[in-house]
């Protein structure tokens, strides 16, 4: 009953033998990771999900992850759940800064589509094809991506007496603490 | 027309919006906005220490906040290649196993007063306490417990824990008939769930659902028994699931998994019994676990160790992981990417409630609008957990 990860990867190679699969390398990778090209990742998952054998009908989640400043710098993981095999495996897209945009797998896994709306609103990362493109978490009139890590972890005042009201500029001592590049919102 | 439903109504769980598009009485489209309590818990993680985000993973569904604390430890020690001594992880299975009778509680109680049987609150909350109140005693908090830590516990068990624990185990089965007098052959309970909020098999599977709401589809799959955490896999106990995927067969399920956590629970209390009443309570692995405070006192290593894990955390590989846990609302995941500091590089929770509420449109497609009420109810969902 037992499929192993070698087994998924093995299939997946046979499948798709001019892809370059690249198995993530690391110190403590612990679950089995293969990098994908963003123009298979459709394909691939299709696959992933049809093959009698494998049988990744549910893809668990799927994120975004911020690698700067390494090039490429953004991913996105896809971890795919076979509930026949109790296995799991890992995908990744690498997607390069200037040109955020990766195919979306809503067609083949419809739960995907939260999921990345959330990625887009986290990362600014756009799926192509994806049905409703929007912010999920964050408000519409949100500015800017909160997740990437050149947006700073903000900061929001505690209103005191000697901050409030028509005090915009918060006293200095505040000001050190506060992150640089801080935008204040709601005034 | 357009129905707006809340973020603020009394049966949203919350502050959930539902956009629904109606036709008459007949539901054409639904649409859930969420997001009006999304405090950035991953971004925040980003910036602090592992065990530092032990209390935000309270935050997200506060109703179980011990299973939050285990999926963080657990993808954590995973990250870090550690598994914790036996007595800790039957220690954490009698706590999760506590939490998931009182959040289906919680879920029986509010899921009844949203379709109008009020009684069935009062008789889930009583127990709900008591479960509150051993958090109380072994971690200090009713809600936010923050107990287990990466490769242990925050403290060991307070002496009298475990007699109080049976106490509670052995009076439970009886309060479940109790409430299941109230509820299953209820015809107005039956009129309000049966057939109503329908999922096939394999919808739940496309939409990725977990949890009750996934075998109540019929699907049997539960982490505790298919990728065995804890030491899941040396209890003995079922998995019970549904036939049918409607709201009643979703509200059997978690009731006979209530009936489950007691068993498991009693074997947990036996088997700490068993290790010891009283015994280490964090695996010895002083470059990522803190060393006991009566070892620090009496050893310098022991005492470097403790200075630098308090100072600036501990340093995992640099590497991934992943690792989930079967929450009472479904699978709850966390994913860490480490870049070799004591920080998380990127933290992602999966979590089963923001997946869950996914459904919602497809249960509710033909359907009217109070049975809107009995599919949020149905799908148990916290909007902390959403957001978060």
């Amino acid at each position: 009953m037992a499929l192993s990860a070698d087994r998924v990867e093995e299939r997946l190679r046979e499948r798709f033998p001019d892809l370059g699969i690249e198995r993530q390398a690391g110190e403590a990778v612990r679950d089995r990771t293969l990098v994908l090209p963003a123009s298979a990742l459709v394909e691939a998952c299709t696959f992933l999900r049809d093959d009698p054998e494998l049988r990744f009908e549910m893809l668990s989640w799927m994120g975004g992850v911020d690698h700067l400043p390494r090039v490429p710098r953004f991913e996105t993981v896809y971890s795919l759940l076979s509930l026949a095999n109790s296995a799991r495996i890992t995908l990744k897209v690498r997607i390069p800064e200037d040109n955020p945009r990766v195919p979306s797998v809503v067609d083949v896994w419809p739960t995907a589509n939260w999921h990345e709306r959330e990625t887009y609103d986290f990362y600014g990362i756009e799926f192509t094809g994806h049905p409703d493109l929007t912010r999920i978490l964050l408000p519409e009139d949100w500015e800017g991506w909160p997740l990437r890590k050149d947006s700073p972890l903000g900061y929001e005042e505690v209103a005191f007496t000697h901050n409030t009201p028509g005090r915009t500029v918060p006293s200095p001592g505040l000001r050190k603490l506060a992150p640089r590049k801080v935008k204040y919102r709601a005034q | 027309m357009t129905l707006n439903m809340g973020p603020q109504h009394p049966s949203t769980h919350g502050v959930l919006r539902v956009a629904l598009e109606l036709d008459g009485e007949t539901i054409v489209g639904c649409k859930p906005i969420v997001g009006y309590l999304h405090t950035g818990m991953e971004k925040q993680a980003e910036y602090k220490t592992y065990t530092q985000s032990i209390p935000q993973t309270d935050r997200m569904d506060y109703i179980s906040p011990m299973s939050n604390n285990l999926a963080f430890c657990l993808a954590a020690e995973k990250l870090l290649g550690i598994e914790p001594p036996a007595r800790v992880q039957a220690i954490r299975v009698l706590l999760t196993e506590l939490t998931r009778i009182s959040s289906h509680a919680v879920w029986m109680g509010t899921h009844a007063i949203d379709i109008g049987a009020l009684t069935v609150f009062w008789y889930c909350f009583r127990e709900r306490e008591k479960v509150l109140s051993i958090y109380d005693q072994v971690a200090g908090a009713r809600m936010t417990a923050s107990y287990f830590r990466v490769g242990g516990l925050a403290m060991d068990i307070p002496a009298g824990l475990l007699d109080r624990c049976e106490k509670f185990v052995d009076e439970m089965p009886a309060h479940i008939d109790e409430y299941e007098s109230l509820l299953t052959h209820n015809p107005i309970w039956l009129a309000r769930t049966r057939d109503v909020a329908v999922v096939s098999a394999k919808d739940a599977v496309a939409w990725g659902l977990t949890g009750p709401s996934l075998r109540g589809s019929g699907v049997k799959y539960d982490l505790r028994k298919n990728e065995p955490y804890s030491g899941y896999d040396t209890y003995d106990f079922e998995v019970p699931v549904g036939s049918r995927g409607d709201a009643y067969d979703r509200y059997q399920v978690r009731v006979a998994e209530m009936r489950q956590a007691t068993r498991i629970a009693k074997q947990a209390i036996a088997r700490i019994r068993e290790l010891g009443e009283t015994g280490p309570h964090r695996v010895r692995e002083f470059k990522y676990v803190l060393p006991e405070k009566e070892e620090v006192k009496r050893s310098m290593e022991a005492l470097i160790h403790h200075f630098k894990i308090v100072a600036h955390g501990f340093f995992p590989p640099v590497g991934e992981a992943y690792a989930a846990v079967e929450a009472p609302k479904g699978e709850l995941g966390f994913y860490f990417v480490s870049d070799g500091s004591p920080r998380p590089w990127r933290m992602k929770i999966r979590s089963p409630s923001f997946i869950n509420l996914q459904a919602l449109p497809l249960m509710t497609r033909g359907r009217l609008v109070a049975d809107v009420i009995a599919a949020i109810g149905s799908i148990d969902i916290v909007l902390g957990e959403v957001d978060r």
